[in-house]
């Protein structure tokens, strides 16, 4: 069995509708559980008082921010070297859903920031590569509706989103690049000593998932209505030709 | 049973209710996009087949 057979629109109605009851009902158990748990039964950090509690929704927002637009961007090549409609369909139905994870990584970052640095907003490398981003989103799915063709359309947004992806990489690695800048170094680390005490470690890694299956679930339904939308096109044309 | 957040209360709450919101938004409106298209695919169909049929 190849992976390409899923590139065929049937295929993956087939296949998307049997696995959405089990990836919603695991998104909405991660989700429940991870933030209950990081809301109510974590502690206060010494540095940062009970605002510890926003890495729960900020740091997995952000992650998915950035990793949409990267799965946007293999699903683009696809599109743009093998021609397969499915692939090209969800990457446009990825878009909206990063675009609010980057919004809701830029307003929590900014609430957080507040009381914190003193400031809701600065001309930070990250904060600045993230809104750089959100912008991207917002042209891609502009481009998306602003051409008629479908094939242009998925040609020339591929383009786009290889153009982004410098932005999205930007934004990853910021804090790496630029020491400069009011945003501290990443909060997750696969050193034991540099990562988060597995205190706040755990229900992180729950609310990492539960994002993770949410944006599964969403692109699942997404795509499902962009390929009955672009059938009902088909149909609508025949119907006008005959 | 809310927890204690003592002078950040309204920094983590505000975090919540900008997560939360949004998130509610974007599901509401994929789930109603989809029905609407679905529906509008099974009319056509099924007006397609009464024509062709």
């Amino acid at each position: 069995m190849s992976i390409w057979e899923y590139a065929n629109p049937v295929k993956f109605m087939k296949t998307s509708s049997m696995l959405l009851p089990w990836v919603t009902g695991l998104t909405v158990i991660c989700l429940v559980v991870g933030l209950i748990w990081g809301f109510f039964f974590t502690p206060e950090a010494t540095n940062f008082g009970s605002t510890v509690k926003v890495i729960y929704v900020h740091v997995p927002s952000a992650m998915m921010a950035i990793n949409i637009w990267v799965m946007m961007l293999v699903t683009s090549l696809i599109w743009l070297i093998r021609r397969h409609h499915v692939s090209a369909l969800a990457a446009k139905a990825a878009a909206p859903i990063g675009m609010v994870m980057t919004l809701i990584a830029l307003i929590t970052g900014a609430v957080w920031g507040q009381p914190m640095w003193g400031t809701w907003w600065e001309w930070d490398p990250r904060l600045t590569s993230f809104l750089i981003l959100f912008l991207f989103y917002l042209g891609y799915m502009a481009l998306w509706e602003a051409i008629d063709n479908p094939d242009t359309a998925a040609d020339l947004t591929g383009v786009l989103c290889l153009v982004g992806s410098v932005f999205a990489l930007l934004s990853r690695y910021a804090v790496n690049f630029w020491n400069q800048g009011l945003h501290q170094g990443a909060t997750l680390s696969l050193d034991k000593e540099e990562n988060i005490s597995d205190v706040y470690w755990f229900p992180l890694l729950i609310c990492l998932a539960g994002f993770v299956l949410l944006f599964v679930t969403l692109l699942l339904l997404r795509t499902r209505t962009e390929i009955r939308a672009r059938r009902l096109k088909a149909l609508e044309q025949r119907e006008r030709m005959a | 049973m809310m927890p204690e957040l003592g002078k950040y209360a309204a920094t983590v709450i505000l975090s919540y209710i900008g997560t939360i919101l949004p998130l509610v938004l974007l599901t509401v409106w994929t789930l109603w996009k989809g029905a609407k298209t679905r529906r509008a695919l099974e009319l056509q169909e099924e007006r397609m087949g009464r024509k062709n049929g």
